[in-house]
């Protein structure tokens, strides 16, 4: 973070606060910086922001700071920083709330692969019901066009036939309607 | 002993090896696993980066097929399964409001008293425990393994409810109990970078890297993991690992279901030993002809 940067902090940006809370159940204001979580965070290098300086970010309502970080893209849902908080901060679950947040106000996502992954994803579940490999990695393919990454591994995992190399459709008409069901609940 | 058995997705694609060797152990055991009829993703690594509902709603919609089977436990092997459905009832435990909005999206009740259960958690305690040594038929003492646990089995422990978060030491004691050396070693709960196996692969390659190195250093010949994405950020990545770092780890990588079974004798075929793409075959090779 740049310190040189003045901070404005207004009472409307406990908004986003508060928005977090309701958002995630997660109360922030626990949080005194003790920075057990950022000491204990495997990816803590590739941040931007610390974990702790991101849950700062959030205490202080700086929504601006908190969605342009690359921070809760990089987190890997260990799952470490909420079990070690002495303040029983639930650190990951901040960081999918800001991220699902980022999505509902369908702003840019800073590190775009992450989001893509997700979505390539959750577009398999609605077809299939179950995971279909091949079928996910290739809309990931088409959505982040890097289509020689990971070739040779590919190659391999298929020679040893570690992949189906076609879907299922067991439970697919299931995970379709719930998931139309959540999108409808969330948009209520 | 039966169980309703929940294999998830891997186990049925990229992890057939862990499906495979389970059966293959708790039939030894005389563990009687029923697949539930049409289950559905638990929604993994993506669904709680979208929707906390959607990620809650998943698991518990699985939950209430129990009710058909007239059983009540339910066998989770996949680590990151385990976790998706322990934090999910937990979830729905804890917060009302997500509770009425789950029920409302599966068009059903929420199951909070299925017990979700990982194998490792059933083989360390008794019965189990003490049947395991009289199923050892093949000695495997020369073998030093390192047990690694990932990040779901044991976080959040108040969630999980399986062994010490920081210091786990069940897999430890299961393969033990199948006459196999375990090593002390530093990586046991490190993460391996996890969903980053195809969004942001260097990652994964540098933290994989980090725990098989320490592996090496405690003496270890192989990794035992419990978990299809540790398994594939750990056994997949050595290329990647050997043009990153300039030599190639050479690292068996097995599922704990492998091992056990290898030292029942059941056949490798059954265990799958040839499904790796770092050779883990020619490491029993070598330690057979020690017997």
């Amino acid at each position: 973070m740049n310190t040189d940067e003045v901070i404005q902090i207004k009472e409307k940006s406990f908004s986003f606060t508060d928005t977090v809370a309701a958002v995630g159940g997660i109360d922030v204001s626990f949080c005194y910086q003790c920075g057990k979580c950022a000491t204990g965070c495997p990816l803590v290098h590739e941040m931007d922001l610390t974990p702790t300086q991101l849950i700062h970010a959030v205490q202080l309502g700086l929504k601006d700071t908190v969605y342009n970080s690359k921070t809760m893209w990089l987190c890997a849902s260990c799952l470490t920083c909420s079990t070690r908080c002495p303040q029983k901060v639930d650190i990951a679950e901040v960081m999918d709330t800001v991220k699902i947040l980022i999505q509902r106000e369908k702003k840019k996502a800073t590190v775009p692969s992450v989001l893509k992954f997700s979505k390539s994803f959750i577009d398999n579940l609605k077809l299939f019901g179950r995971l279909y490999e091949l079928g996910m990695i290739a809309e990931l393919k088409l959505r982040t066009l890097n289509f020689t990454q990971d070739l040779a591994m590919g190659i391999k995992m298929l020679k040893k036939h570690k992949f189906n190399l076609f879907p299922g459709i067991s439970g697919s008409r299931e995970v379709r309607k719930i998931l139309s069901q959540v999108r409808k609940q969330e948009k209520a | 002993m039966k169980y309703a058995y929940y294999p998830g997705c891997s186990l049925h694609s990229t992890g057939k090896e862990f499906d495979s060797s389970l059966k293959a152990v708790c039939n030894a055991m005389d563990i009687d696993l029923v697949e539930i009829n049409k289950w559905v993703c638990c929604g993994s690594t993506a669904a709680h980066n979208v929707s906390r509902l959607m990620a809650t709603a998943l698991p518990m919609a699985n939950l209430m097929l129990l009710q058909d089977m007239n059983l009540n436990e339910v066998i989770v092997p996949c680590a990151e399964c385990f976790s998706k459905f322990k934090i999910a009832q937990h979830n729905v435990k804890t917060d009302k409001k997500l509770k009425r909005e789950v029920i409302k999206a599966i068009h059903n009740d929420c199951n909070e008293d299925a017990k979700i259960i990982h194998p490792l958690s059933i083989f360390s305690e008794e019965p189990l425990l003490s049947t395991i040594p009289t199923l050892v038929k093949r000695d495997l003492s020369g073998l030093k393994v390192a047990c690694y646990y990932g990040c779901l089995l044991t976080r959040p422990p108040e969630v999980t409810e399986f062994d010490i978060a920081e210091y786990p030491v069940t897999m430890d004691n299961v393969l033990r109990a199948a006459g196999i050396s375990t090593v002390d070693w530093s990586h046991k709960t490190i993460c391996c970078g996890a969903s980053f196996a195809l969004s942001k692969p260097d990652i994964v390659v540098n933290l994989s890297h980090n725990i098989i190195e320490d592996a090496k250093s405690a003496g270890a010949d192989a990794i035992a993991v419990a978990c299809p994405m540790c398994h594939a950020n750990l056994d997949t990545r050595q290329d990647d690992m050997e043009k990153k770092f300039g030599t190639h780890p050479q690292m068996p990588i097995l599922y704990f279901t492998q091992l056990m079974g290898y030292s029942f004798d059941i056949s490798p075929a059954i265990l799958m030993l040839n499904k790796h793409l770092t050779d883990a075959e020619s490491l029993f090779e070598q330690i057979s002809q020690h017997v």
